[in-house]
C-alpha cells in the first residue's frame, strides 16, 4: 500500500512538475547595477502576479542573479536553459550583458527579451533577442536634439564609459546628431567602477564645455556630478536612460539637481488605461511610485506572456517569432509595437531632476526627429 | 602630454590623499604578512565592513557621526580579530597554500554576508550627514587651484593615523611582541609571550586602520556597496608589494607613491585615463622583475 502510495505520489509530483511553463529572469541583482536589476524584478513580479497562467499551464519564475558581469550574464543565460529548461528568458538589464547573455540565446534557440538594453547591437542580425524599448541611434538623436534646441548647449564633453557597450554606442549616436545640428563634442573616457574623477573633469573644464554628458550609469553618474560641482563644474549635466534609478538621488544628493536624462517612461505621464491601472497595482504592492525598469520589466513580461498565448504552444521558435509580431499592445509605457527585427518603436521621455525627485520634463516622438 | 600647472598641483593634492589611504590599507596587509607570511586577502573586505559598521551606527543606532566612526573603529577591530581565530588560527600549521585559499574565502564571505544583510545597493553617506553633507562638496581656492575641503582632512588624520601606528609599533610593548613575532615565533612563545593574543591584536590594529581608511574612502566618493573595498584592496596589496611587503615604512612608501603615480600618469597623459587600473598591475609586474623583494624590502635566505 505505501508503496503504490509512494509511486502515486511521484507521479503526480512528475505530472505537475510538467505542467508548468517556466520563465528565466537573468538580472543582475548583486554588483554595479544591482538597483536595476532589482527594479526590474518588482515589475516582472507584479506582471506574474496578475498573469499566473498562459496555455492552461502554471507560469514559473526562476531567478538567476548575474553580479552585474558578461561572463556572469553569459553563464547565467547557458543556466537557465541547460539546467532550468526555460521556455523564454527575461532579461538582461544593461546592453553588454544581454550582448554576452543573447549570443547563447541565440545559439540554443531560446527567445530572450530585454527590458531595457538599447545598444543596436543587443538584436542586430538575431532572431531570438528582442526587447521592449527603444533603441540608442534614436535616444542619442533625441538627446542631442533636446540639448541642441531646448538648453541652446554649444559645447558638451561626452563621457564615455569604455567597458559598457550601451555607453560608447550612445555616445557616437549623440555626437553624430549634436555635430549635424552644429555643436561641438569631445570624448573623454572612463572605466565601470572608476570613483575618482577629477583628471577628467579638469579636461573637460579646458574644453570650455557649457554641459557635461555622462553616457554611462547611475553610480559614476552620481560621482561625476559631485566632483564636477566640486571642481567648479557650473553648466548643465546630462545623461542618458543608464541614470533611471532611484539609487542616483541617494548618492547624488544636491550635486544631481537640475540633470536632464533621457528614458523610457515617467509614472505621471499615464499615456494608456493600463498604465494606470500598473501604477495603481504597483503602489499598492510596494508603496511607492514605480520606476521606469520597474514599468519595463512589467511589460517584457507581459508581452512574452501575449506571445507565448498566440503561439499556442510552449514552442520556443514560435514564442520568438511571435514575438516580433506584436503589435499595438498596450504596456504599463504606452503602446508597444515591436518589429521584424526585435526592437520596439516608442518615445523618448525627457526627464529633470527637481527637488530629489524625478520631474517630468517632455517628451519626443520618433517622427520628430530628422537626422540630415 | 599635458603640461598644466594648475592641473598638476591640484591633483598632486588628489594622487596624496588617495596614496595615503593606500598606505592605510596597505599597512594591515603588510603586518599580517610579517608575522605570518600570508596575504590576508580579506583585508579589503574588512575595510567595506568598516563603513558598513560607521553607516549603521549612524542610521540605526543614531550616533552622532563622529561617535559612529569610533564605533566602527572598534567593531571592525573585533572583526578582523574574529576573523583571524576563527578562519587563520586553526590552520597555523597547515601549508600556507591552505591559509591562502581560506583567506580567499573569507573574503568571498564578507562580500555575501554584505550582499545578504545590507543589500547590494549603492548606499551614501550623504542623508546621514544631515546638515553637514555640504562638508564634502566644499572646497578651497587659491587663484586658480581648487582643492577639496576633505582631501585636505584626508591627508592629515591620514597622517595622524599613521604616527599612531608607528608609535604602538616601535615604542610599545605589544609593538615589541610583535616585531618579536615577526622574527621568530616560536622563540617569541618561548620568553612567555601569548603568540596568538599578538597574532589577533596584528589584526585588530590592521582593520582598526582598514576602517579608518574605509570611511574617509566613502567621504571622498560618496558611494559604496558590499564590492567596494575591493579594488582599493587589490591596490593596496599591490603598494605592498611595491614597498617591500612585510616592511611597515615599504607599505607607507609603497601607497603613496602608488596613488601619486597613478593619478600624475592620468594627468600628465589625459589620453590614456582609461587605463588608470592597469598602470598599478604594470607597477607590480616590473616591480617583481627588477627587485622582487620590494623597494624597501629585504632579501630573504630560505633555507631549504
Amino acid at each position: 500500500m505505501k508503496k503504490i502510495l509512494i509511486a502515486f505520489l511521484l507521479v503526480f509530483f512528475a505530472f505537475f512538475s510538467f505542467a508548468t511553463i517556466k520563465i528565466g529572469v537573468v538580472l543582475p541583482l548583486t554588483g554595479g547595477v544591482s538597483a536595476f536589476g532589482q527594479l526590474v524584478w518588482e515589475g516582472v513580479q507584479l506582471a506574474h502576479e496578475q498573469v499566473l497562467k498562459v496555455l492552461g499551464e502554471e507560469i514559473e519564475l526562476v531567478l538567476i542573479d548575474n553580479r552585474s558581469e558578461k561572463t556572469e550574464a553569459a553563464n547565467a543565460v547557458s543556466r537557465a536553459i541547460e539546467k532550468e529548461h526555460v521556455l523564454a528568458i527575461v532579461g538582461e538589464v544593461v546592453s553588454g550583458n544581454t550582448l554576452a547573455g543573447g549570443q547563447i540565446a541565440e545559439e540554443k534557440h531560446v527567445p530572450m527579451i530585454s527590458p531595457s538594453s538599447t545598444n543596436p547591437l543587443v538584436t542586430d542580425g538575431k532572431k531570438f533577442v528582442s526587447r521592449v524599448c527603444f533603441t540608442d541611434p534614436f535616444q542619442g538623436g533625441a538627446l542631442a536634439v533636446f540639448a541642441k534646441e531646448n538648453l541652446g548647449l554649444k559645447k558638451v564633453a561626452v563621457f564615455v564609459d569604455i567597458e559598457q557597450d550601451y555607453s560608447v554606442g550612445l555616445t557616437n549616436f549623440f555626437i553624430d546628431t549634436f555635430t549635424k545640428l552644429g555643436g561641438q563634442a569631445k570624448k573623454i573616457y572612463f572605466k565601470s567602477g572608476d570613483q575618482e574623477f577629477s583628471a577628467q573633469i579638469t579636461q573637460a573644464l579646458s574644453f570650455g564645455a557649457d554641459a557635461i554628458l555622462v553616457t554611462g550609469y547611475y553610480p559614476e553618474i552620481a560621482l561625476v556630478a559631485q566632483q564636477s560641482k566640486m571642481l567648479g563644474f557650473t553648466g548643465k549635466l546630462l545623461a542618458g536612460d543608464g541614470a533611471d534609478a532611484p539609487e542616483l538621488i541617494q548618492i547624488g544628493g544636491e550635486a544631481v539637481e537640475g540633470l536632464y536624462f533621457t528614458t523610457h517612461y515617467h509614472p505621471d505621464a499615464k499615456v494608456t488605461e493600463k498604465s494606470k491601472e500598473f501604477v495603481d497595482a504597483y503602489f499598492k504592492k510596494y508603496g511607492r511610485k514605480p520606476s521606469t525598469l520597474s514599468a519595463l520589466g512589467y511589460d517584457a513580461y507581459m508581452i512574452l506572456v501575449d506571445a507565448i498565448k498566440r503561439a499556442g504552444k510552449a514552442d520556443s521558435e514560435l514564442v520568438a517569432q511571435e514575438i516580433r509580431k506584436t503589435r499595438n499592445f498596450e504596456g504599463a509605457t504606452g503602446i508597444i509595437n515591436i518589429d521584424e527585427n526585435g526592437n520596439a518603436v516608442k518615445s523618448v521621455v525627457i526627464d529633470v531632476v527637481k527637488n530629489g525627485e524625478f520631474a517630468f520634463e517632455a517628451v519626443i516622438n520618433p517622427d520628430q526627429i530628422v537626422v540630415k | 602630454m599635458n603640461l598644466n600647472s594648475v592641473l598638476i598641483i591640484q591633483n598632486l593634492f588628489n594622487g596624496l590623499m588617495v596614496g595615503g589611504l593606500y598606505a592605510l590599507i596597505a599597512v594591515g596587509y603588510t603586518m599580517v604578512y610579517g608575522i605570518l607570511r600570508l596575504i590576508n586577502f580579506a583585508h579589503g573586505d574588512i575595510m567595506t565592513m568598516g563603513i558598513y559598521f560607521a553607516f549603521y551606527a549612524v542610521v540605526l543606532m543614531k550616533m552622532p557621526f563622529f561617535l559612529g566612526v569610533i564605533f566602527s573603529i572598534f567593531a571592525t577591530a573585533i572583526l578582523g580579530f574574529l576573523v583571524d581565530r576563527i578562519a587563520y588560527k586553526p590552520l597555523r600549521n597547515a601549508p600556507r597554500i591552505s591559509a591562502l585559499i581560506t583567506a580567499i574565502g573569507m573574503s568571498f564571505f564578507i562580500e555575501s554576508f554584505a550582499v545578504v544583510f545590507f543589500g547590494s545597493n549603492y548606499k551614501s553617506f550623504l542623508k546621514t550627514l544631515g546638515s553637514n553633507s555640504s562638508i564634502i562638496f566644499k572646497t578651497y581656492k587659491i587663484g586658480k587651484i581648487i582643492i577639496p575641503q576633505i582631501t585636505l582632512y584626508v591627508i592629515l588624520i591620514t597622517f595622524f593615523t599613521l604616527l599612531i601606528l608607528f608609535y604602538i609599533v616601535y615604542k610599545t610593548k605589544i609593538g615589541m611582541a610583535m616585531r618579536a613575532i615577526s622574527a621568530d615565533i616560536p622563540t617569541t612563545s618561548l620568553m612567555g609571550i601569548n603568540v596568538d593574543l599578538v597574532i589577533g591584536f596584528t589584526f585588530a590594529l590592521g582593520s582598526a586602520l582598514a576602517a579608518i581608511a574605509g570611511v574617509m574612502w566613502a567621504l571622498r566618493y560618496p558611494n559604496f556597496y558590499p564590492y567596494t573595498g575591493f579594488n582599493p584592496g587589490l591596490k593596496a596589496f599591490i603598494a605592498a608589494v611595491f614597498g617591500g611587503i612585510g616592511s611597515l615604512q615599504g607599505a607607507v612608501l609603497g601607497g603613496f607613491l602608488l596613488g601619486l603615480i597613478e593619478i600624475m600618469l592620468i594627468t600628465l597623459f589625459p589620453s590614456v585615463m582609461q587605463y588608470k587600473d592597469a598602470f598599478a598591475f604594470l607597477i607590480l609586474i616590473l616591480i617583481l622583475t627588477i627587485k622582487p623583494s620590494g623597494l624597501l624590502g629585504k632579501r630573504s635566505i630560505v633555507k631549504v
